[in-house]
């Protein structure tokens, strides 16, 4: 019974938080646009504008509901309410921090701790495109159905150099379980000392995941109007541009567990905090660096230009995959004759 | 061919070196562009609480000037209505009575005076055409609406209020034309 | 335990019926998707997670988004499809019977080891399927990998086929 409590009770809060950081990281956005761009971004909704997402959500729901002629019903909701879902789902397996201890229980900041936790997680992101392909097929719109081919071949191409840089870093870390993961990188250990090349990869594969500039190809307006959300009005686009922040915030914080750490800072445990602070702390730190992350991927929105296709194409089967085998065959090698 | 200016660059289609086929230091000197930006003096005026100084020879929304006392100027001439290009401007002309001296200075006067703000191109021509000094674009601007009949202005908004203290101050637009 | 099993088989076999009598193939192929993931769940009630996460990467993730890429592509609807002969349709119905015949075969005169008691939780898990497949099934493993890199072979040859007529 306390057991459902405690993992229910983390659910809700890591929901609420995870809808919370996507709120405002749509505000984060527009407001560095802006200063990257000499302007000040939206400051009229509240102080500095910290209110304009609660309007952007209640303009969302108060936009008509528009369904097209000859779309397929049941596929054409179906669509953002699937990549919704695929983008929360990989929040159940990310530690968020070090156990902390209530009541004289203890408590374990991670939903699930699986044994296979890289591996769900690649799992659930090669779910993600479902979410667009349908949408995006049901729309009836040329456009929209372009975008949804787009994205399945896009992620499916950066899928493969994306899972290859993790088996590398498995390799190196020994263990699937990403709470594991993290724990070996204590002491500023950090993965990505002993894979820098992985890292970059896995960076650059998060960012075609996720959708991000420049690999945003599905949506890309030039070419393709909206791309698969066209035809989407209301809060069904609402969700839509929502889940791609989410993507954002989990993808921050994937990177931020398997490459840099994650809750561990070095010399954390010498400060002379008590474990529950420390933990406390941990948490601060490990959401630190999830903003960092989100700021480079802002960074490289408003910095970046948009790829063509075959560019696409080309860096993912022709320099990213054989750079990840190299990768791994390296990694493999330098364990063997270490370990 | 002679250049036009002196930033003309000739293009050349040379082969990539490896350090620039690499593209991540093209990546990093970008993000670092963006960066400086970031500290930039940024260009945004926040308008309502900031407003922007115009040019002295702004030309905005127009006003029906009175004379000292407080009589319109207008003469229902046409002149205005004549030199508009956009053909913004519709008078009905009218004759004084008795008694209203006061109200308009010349024995005609303006019954009716319409300005379409939606045809109006704001060139001014109707401000030199007037021998009476009666009409002038001011440093104004013509306040947006949902309606297209907000956008005729008839006379009751734009002749200025009598008291001399809520005059429309047009001493700027004066020398301007005077220097013209 | 048991009735999520009986859900998950309930889900199973409905979504595998709605996968052959749908006359929409995209509906079709999302009900296959659905079997997956029942299918997955099996997997997961059986503790063998790493089959279950492999099952929902491979089938799931890739192999059915490629079948919708192609049935995007290609625009096939119930229009487009061509009604076949009568002799085919018995012979694939021939077909399908053996198979079926075949199935249920070994599943009946196979040892009786269908149980509802989950395996130990270590049997499914990464560290003790790797030595597994790396020694007592090494030889099945590698000869798999092989079929694998053949496909690529040829994938590979029939893409540089396709280019090289365009050339001439």
């Amino acid at each position: 019974m306390l057991f459902w409590i405690e993992k229910i009770s983390l659910v809700v809060l890591v929901f609420c938080v995870t809808l919370v950081i996507a709120m405002y990281a749509t505000l984060a956005e527009r407001k560095f646009a802006a200063f990257f761009q000499d302007r000040i971004g939206p400051d009229r909704a509240g102080p500095f504008g910290l209110l304009q997402p609660l309007a952007d959500g209640i303009k969302f729901f108060f936009k008509e509901e528009f369904i097209p002629a000859n779309a397929d019903r049941f596929l054409f909701v179906l669509g953002p309410c699937l990549s919704m879902i695929a983008a929360c789902m990989t929040t159940a397996v990310i530690p968020w921090g070090h156990d902390i201890v209530i009541f004289g229980q203890t408590m374990a900041l991670q939903i699930a701790d699986l044994n296979v936790g890289v591996l769900y997680l690649a799992g659930v992101v090669s779910l993600g495109v479902y979410g667009i392909m349908i949408g995006g097929w049901a729309s009836n719109n040329k456009y929209s159905v372009l975008s949804a081919i787009r994205a399945s071949s896009q992620m499916i191409s950066y899928e493969l150099a994306m899972g290859l840089a993790l088996i590398a870093l498995v390799m190196h870390t020994g263990s699937l379980s990403l709470r594991e993961i993290v724990q070996a990188q204590h002491g500023g250990h950090w993965n990505v000392f002993f894979q820098p090349l992985g890292f970059l990869l896995f960076l650059i594969c998060s960012f075609a995941e996720a959708n991000r500039v420049p690999f945003d190809l599905a949506e890309c307006e030039t070419e393709l109007v909206g791309g698969y959300h066209t035809e989407y009005s209301s809060m069904k686009l609402g969700f839509y541009l929502f889940a791609e922040y989410i993507n954002m915030f989990i993808a921050s914080a994937v990177m931020s567990a398997l490459y840099f750490g994650g809750y561990h800072f070095p010399g954390l445990y010498h400060i002379g905090l008590s474990d529950n602070s420390a933990a406390l702390v941990g948490v601060g730190v490990f959401f630190l660096k999830i903003a960092a992350f989100m700021f480079f991927f802002i960074w490289i929105r408003w910095t970046l230009p948009r790829f063509r296709y075959d560019q696409l194409m080309r860096l993912g089967w022709k320099i990213l995959l054989p750079l990840a085998i190299a990768n791994m065959i390296f990694t493999g090698f330098l364990s063997l004759l270490l370990g | 061919m002679h250049p036009l200016s002196s930033r003309s660059r000739v293009v050349v289609n040379k082969t990539m070196t490896f350090w620039e086929r690499l593209y991540l230091p093209a990546i990093v000197g970008g993000l670092w562009i963006t960066f400086r930006h970031f500290f930039y003096k940024k260009v945004t005026i926040r308008y309502p609480e900031i407003k922007r100084i115009f040019s002295p020879v702004y030309r905005g929304l127009h006003v029906l000037k009175r004379d000292d006392l407080g009589a319109e100027r207008c003469t229902a001439c046409g002149l205005c209505a004549v030199a508009c290009p956009a053909e913004a401007i519709t008078i009905d002309a009218a004759e004084r009575k008795p008694g209203e001296e006061g109200l308009y200075r010349e024995e005609k006067y303006a019954a009716k005076y319409e300005i379409n703000m939606l045809r109006c191109i704001f060139c001014g021509l109707c401000e030199e055409a007037c021998p009476k000094q009666a009409v002038y674009l001011t440093d104004r601007i013509v306040p947006s609406s949902f309606e297209r009949q907000d956008f005729i202005w008839g006379k009751e908004k734009l002749v200025e209020p009598v008291e001399p203290e809520k005059r429309v101050d047009v001493s700027i637009r004066h020398y301007f034309q005077k220097e013209a | 335990m048991v009735t999520l099993f009986l859900v998950l088989s309930l889900l199973t076999v409905l979504s595998a019926l709605c996968v052959v009598f749908t006359r929409n193939l995209i509906y079709s192929v999302l009900s296959l998707i659905v079997c997956f993931f029942a299918i997955a769940g099996h997997y997961v009630l059986l503790k063998a997670s790493f089959l279950a996460v492999i099952q929902v990467i491979v089938y799931a993730g890739a192999i059915m988004v490629l079948f919708l890429f192609m049935l995007m592509l290609m625009n096939l609807n119930k229009k487009a499809e061509a009604s076949k002969p009568f002799s085919l349709k018995v012979v694939a119905v021939g077909v399908c019977l053996l198979v079926l015949v075949a199935l249920v075969s070994i599943v009946f005169l196979s040892a009786p080891r269908v149980c509802f008691a989950p395996l130990a939780p270590v049997s499914g898990s990464v560290s003790a399927l790797g030595p597994l497949l790396f020694n007592e099934y090494a030889i099945p493993f590698e000869l798999t990998s092989i079929l694998f890199l053949s496909a690529v072979a040829g994938v590979v040859m029939i893409g540089s086929y396709g280019k090289k007529a365009k050339k001439q």
